[in-house]
């Protein structure tokens, strides 16, 4: 190769090395490899040489040709990656600014604990069941083997309408309309709001219950006690002692009540438990024969257990919540702390 | 149920401490519910003498005393109270003594008079809550003994919360009966040994309400002494059961009643004429009570009677014309047993609840009249002495209670509890019990004593039994889900699927009162049928909502006083609305938001919430149903709402019909959407817009099952069309008629531009809309679509005078 083409090539690699733009770069490919370029003028005065020195001059021509497209390339891809980074670089924001948008919003404390149970029951084939809430007193006391003089009505606190009208005090009518309904074999969850004619610190006129209730050939007390033994494990996520003991409500007999060991303190004694270390969460019993009587279900053939808790005293154990009151409140710094 | 621990372990006296006592006996199904001292912890306080007073020499009001506190020593206290007396007896705190609330005695001079020590009143030692004057105590009290040993304070009183079932355990005894039973020894009963008569002074009873009072016993005691008082041993044990003395004589009636269970009444004999009538209330019959109130008497009552007129509601309370006084001389005493069905829900119905209705409604032992009268005339002779005459007593056998013999059978029992118990336990359990019974081939015929009245059915037997054996010992048994599948539909929508879909879109759920303030519900529903409370909480609290938007809107102000800047609140519930016979709970689904359209946020000009907000939160919840076309948002108005922004939210009838052309015929209003009215708003005290919606859950639980339908083949073709109608019209009369005009081709109609302004006449507004046509066999070629447009403007412009927007 002539000195003079070395030194052309020399320096166009050098000017395309210089390139600071495509624009520059693509200035240089016209300079040397336009149609006026260099090289194109190098290749068109080659018809002048003899044709031995054309070859070999024509060989060297497209050597130099070849290595200026090449330093053309390789600058090019260097620039086009610059470009690139430098669009990116343009495009970067702060990510983390907060999401633009609506926000969740949350179902509240009692629901989700109404909706607990419900799932943990219906594992075992318990169905939902609802009732009115304006009751009339024969489902919510006479079926219920709560006769009008009966010493337990005064336990009640009771809503009247008129005489035989009155807002439910229980979820335990629900057990009388499905059974007059369905023959057992019955697994039922009733869930709903009930109503007492009360109202203090540690009571609202209105509040939430579950009842619950299996009726088959063979439901003893045993199963009673197991069946919510594991409830009250399952509800709480905890490896909790649970007690029963004897008590009375009309429609289930023998009747009890469960403690379970209080989940503020682990039994130790403390003020939600008023230091017994036991806190009571529900009862329940083996339905009265009685109650069959009224349902037409023959008490003879059949057994049955009923429950029945309240949702806002498991809310309050479950999620600490320290006064009943805030649930009707419908306060949003209270409701949000529950999505 | 509040008795002493002392006073029950003089009957029974297991080896175990109070606590196990207590934890034994909630165990046993008697709820011990509070076990308190009977007294404050104090020290060094002891019996002293005053034997001497003089006037302090500065102060009208103090006294200076020498008390004798024992041992020879004399001390100078100065003392306040009224009731010091020269030679009485009252409890000293000495110098050094520690009070009840950390008091500490110290020397000290009293307006310049040395006091060394102090003499107490009741209230001081943490005896009562309130106490006038010092704590006198018995002549015979030994003086330098400590009171604490002198009155027995290292007591509890225990408090049972007892289920109704268990009247039989209203009274020391029964309380004892039960804790023999459960640790298997024998209870020591107290005297009551008959008392002989020392007069024959009898009087004459009547009981005409035969089957109310089966039994009348009655005794007449003359020449009692009424300037005695009660002994201080019987007014501590009524204190520590939570009664107040009051006179000897109404002081042995309640101490038997604590001890016994057996209520009693004593008349002043000399205020009752001519003889004892039991007998039902008469209309029109009055009576003023002890506690000084007067009550009519509703026919029927069981009253006790004299010649004139009743003279106690029988069971529940005495009257006050025949009550004993300070100066009674001679007493009717009254050991009666009233049937429980003729006092339960009367003391309830007069407003009243003492003692003897608690008792007697629960139920008392129908052959304790005999040994109550006997206990209770031994205590009073000792107390105020007297001349008892003989027991008069009526009885009525056949309608006394007797106890029927009930079959126990054996598999029975193991049935309902689930627990192999052997017959040789449940044969112990019953003997405890003093349940007395005879075995059978498979069980045992049982026949329970005249005090455990509750016991009277299969169950009641079993339900002893168990509690007896101990629920505890009862083991836990599996429950296996049934293999059998339960249904699973489809053609629902969940009430929890509902929820999450708000939930979602920033809505929070609240849960608010079913009774309202009809003040508050007048402004937001107008027609008649709401449900009122007779015996409300409150008059905020006294009807029944017919909306769910009271609540929401009240929970909505408590927030906006809170200072939220956006509030979203859903709820779900019944309502309840009374349309002629019918009480209609209808579960509905409501909305009430306010405030900014998002929670504040970098990078959007932010807003208020607007109709078209909460109109598409109600479209969410429709859309769930997957049969959106079957409703329909109607301008319409609602008192509650503002009249340019409110929608009654309409559906097909005919769930599966999508045929537009009978909107207007087959529709049922299913709820309403819309802006407060301002006015209503002002009522309510609230300035800022607040939108609500309030639909019937029933119309949007129902869904359609998917029915797959072939992805068409052939392209569709997109055309915009803007036009310009009157502002009057509504976008869904343009677009009803946009459907009507267009051939099946169209598949698809989106609004996308509302504009008023500029370039269009005013009174005018222009619209415009996305058409997508779409032909399932071919290909459509712009001629076709063409056509389709120009049949579809042309409509438009016949039916609503519609213009193309240049």
């Amino acid at each position: 190769m002539s000195d003079a083409l070395e030194q052309l090539v020399s320096n166009a690699e050098s000017a395309i090395q210089n390139a600071q733009d495509l624009k520059a770069l693509d200035d240089l490919r016209v300079a040397y490899l336009g149609k006026k370029g260099e090289i194109t003028q190098r290749m068109q005065t080659l018809g002048t040489l003899a044709p031995e020195e054309r070859k070999e001059a024509g060989k060297y021509i497209n050597l130099a040709k070849q290595s200026i497209q090449t330093a053309i390339e390789a600058r090019k891809s260097t620039l086009d990656l610059a470009d690139l980074d430098a669009k990116l670089a343009a495009e970067a924001i702060d990510v983390t600014l907060p999401g633009r948008g609506q926000s969740n919003g949350g179902l509240h404390p009692v629901t989700l604990t109404l909706q607990r149970i419900e799932k943990l029951f219906s594992q075992l084939g318990f169905e939902i069941a609802e009732g009115p809430e304006i009751e009339d007193d024969y489902h919510n006391f006479e079926a219920l083997n709560i006769p009008e003089s009966h010493p337990a009505r005064a336990m009640h606190d009771t809503f009247y309408f008129d005489d035989h009208l009155l807002l439910r005090t229980h979820t335990s009518p629900v057990q009388i309309r499905v059974m007059k309904n369905k023959q057992p074999p019955l697994r039922v969850i009733a869930p709903g709001r009930v109503y007492r004619c009360d109202s203090d610190l540690t009571h609202t006129p209105m509040f939430h219950q579950v009842e619950g209730f299996m009726v088959d050939e063979d439901v003893s007390f045993a199963q009673l006690k197991g069946i919510l033994d594991e409830f009250l494990r399952n509800f709480f996520e905890r490896d909790l002692a649970v007690r029963f003991r004897p008590s009375y409500f009309p429609f289930t007999e023998p009747s009890a009540e469960a403690d379970i060991q209080c989940v503020m303190c682990n039994g130790a004694g403390c003020r939600v438990c008023s230091h017994t270390g036991w806190i009571e969460v529900l009862g329940c019993g083996m339905v009265h024969p009685n109650v069959f009587r009224h349902v037409g279900v023959d008490s003879e053939k059949y057994t049955g257990f009923a429950f029945g808790m309240g949702a806002e005293r498991l809310a309050m154990l479950r999620y600490g919540v320290n006064d009943l009151r805030l649930f009707f409140e419908n306060d949003l710094r209270f409701l949000q702390q529950f999505n | 149920m509040k008795f002493s621990e002392q006073w029950l372990r003089e009957w029974v006296n297991p080896a175990i401490t109070t606590q196990q006592l207590a934890n034994q006996l909630t165990m046993a199904g008697l709820e011990v519910e509070a076990v308190e001292r009977v007294a404050a912890e104090f020290s060094q306080v002891v019996i002293g003498v005053v034997k001497h007073i003089e006037k302090h020499p500065d102060a009208d009001k103090l006294k200076v005393c020498s008390v004798d506190t024992g041992n020879g020593q004399v001390l100078q206290i100065v003392c306040g109270a009224s009731n010091v007396v020269k030679g009485g007896k009252y409890p000293v705190a000495l110098v050094g003594a520690v009070l009840p609330n950390d008091l500490k005695i110290k020397k000290s001079k009293l307006r310049g008079v040395e006091s060394s020590g102090m003499m107490c009143s009741a209230k001081e030692l943490g005896m009562l809550e309130q106490a006038e004057g010092l704590l006198t105590l018995p002549e015979d009290a030994p003086v330098g003994e400590t009171l604490v040993n002198y009155l027995q304070l290292n007591d509890v009183s225990i408090e049972l919360s007892l289920t109704p079932n268990r009247g039989d355990c209203l009274s020391v005894a029964g309380v004892a009966r039960e804790v023999a039973v459960l640790n298997k020894i024998c209870v020591t009963p107290v005297h009551a040994d008959p008392v002989a008569p020392r007069c024959d002074d009898t009087f004459p009873v009547d009981i005409t309400a035969q089957q109310e009072c089966p039994r009348y016993l009655g005794r007449v005691i003359k020449n009692i002494d009424p300037t005695r008082t009660t002994p201080l041993w019987m007014q501590e044990r009524l204190r520590r059961s939570g009664l107040r003395s009051i006179s000897p004589v109404v002081d042995v009636t309640n101490y038997v009643l604590l001890e016994l269970g057996q209520p009693m009444h004593a008349f002043d004999l000399d205020k009752l004429s001519g003889g004892i009538i039991v007998r039902l209330a008469k209309k029109g019959e009055a009576i003023t009570l002890l506690d000084g109130q007067s009550i009519k008497l509703i026919e029927g009552t069981l009253v006790i009677a004299d010649q004139k007129r009743p003279v106690a509601l029988a069971g529940i309370m005495g009257g006050e014309e025949s009550a004993v006084s300070g100066t009674t001389r001679t007493i009717f005493l009254e050991s009666a047993f009233f049937a429980p069905e003729c006092i339960a829900g009367r003391a309830r119905g007069y407003g009243l609840h003492t003692d003897s209705s608690h008792r007697f409604e629960r139920g008392v032992d129908p052959a304790l009249q005999e040994r109550a009268i006997e206990r209770a005339t031994a205590l009073l002779f000792e107390i105020v002495g007297g001349e008892p005459g003989p027991v008069i007593s009526k009885q009525i056998k056949e309608y006394v209670p007797q106890r029927k013999p009930v079959l126990l059978r054996h598999e029975r029992l193991k049935k309902v509890l689930g627990a192999n118990l052997d017959a040789s336990i449940v044969d112990d359990i019953l003997f405890r019990l003093e349940l007395q019974h005879v075995e059978q081939e498979h069980g045992w015929t049982v026949t329970a004593p005249s005090f455990r009245f509750d016991v009277e059915s299969e169950e009641d037997l079993i339900e002893e039994v168990a509690r007896i054996y101990g629920y505890a010992n009862i083991p836990a048994a599996r429950t296996q889900a049934p293999s059998v599948m339960l249904p699973v539909t489809e053609s629902g929508v969940t009430v929890q699927r509902i929820q999450n879909t708000l939930i979602d879109r920033g809505y929070q759920e609240a849960i608010t009162y079913s009774f309202v303030d009809p003040k508050i519900q007048s402004h937001l529903y107008s027609s008649n049928g709401a449900v009122t409370l007779a015996n409300p909480i409150s008059a905020d609290m006294s009807e029944m909502r017919t909306t769910l938007w009271p609540g929401l809107i009240s929970a909505i102000i408590h927030n906006l006083n809170r200072q939220q800047s956006t509030i979203k609140l859903f709820e779900t519930g019944l309502r309840f609305i009374r349309m002629g016979n019918d009480l209609q709970q209808e579960p509905m689904i409501a909305g009430a938001i306010t405030g900014s359209a998002l929670p504040i946020q970098w990078g959007k000009e932010n807003r208020n919430i607007d109709f078209f907000d909460m109109k598409s939160d109600v479209e969410s919840i429709v859309a769930l149903t997957g049969n959106t076309d079957a409703f329909m948002f109607v301008p319409d108005k609602h008192p509650a709402l503002h009249p340019g922004q409110t929608a009654k939210i309409v559906r097909h009838t005919q769930l599966n019909q999508k045929d537009a052309d009978n909107r207007s015929v087959d529709f049922e209003e299913i709820g309403w959407l819309g802006a407060i009215h301002p006015a209503v708003g002002k009522k309510l005290d609230v300035d800022q817009p607040i939108y609500v919606f309030e639909i019937k859950l029933a119309a949007v639980t129902q869904r359609i099952i998917p029915r797959f339908e072939e992805i068409p083949k052939f392209p569709s073709i997109k055309r915009d069309l803007a036009i310009v109608v009157d502002e009057g019209i509504s976008a869904q009369a343009v677009s009803d008629c946009i459907r009507r005009a267009s051939t099946a081709m169209l598949t698809n109609l989106k609004l996308f531009d509302v504009y008023q302004g500029k370039g269009i006449d005013s009174g005018r507004k222009s619209l415009a809309f996305s058409l997508t046509l779409q032909d399932r066999d071919r290909t459509l070629t712009d001629q076709d679509v063409d056509v389709a447009m120009k049949e579809i403007l042309s409509t438009l412009n016949r039916e609503l005078g519609a213009t193309l927007r240049t």
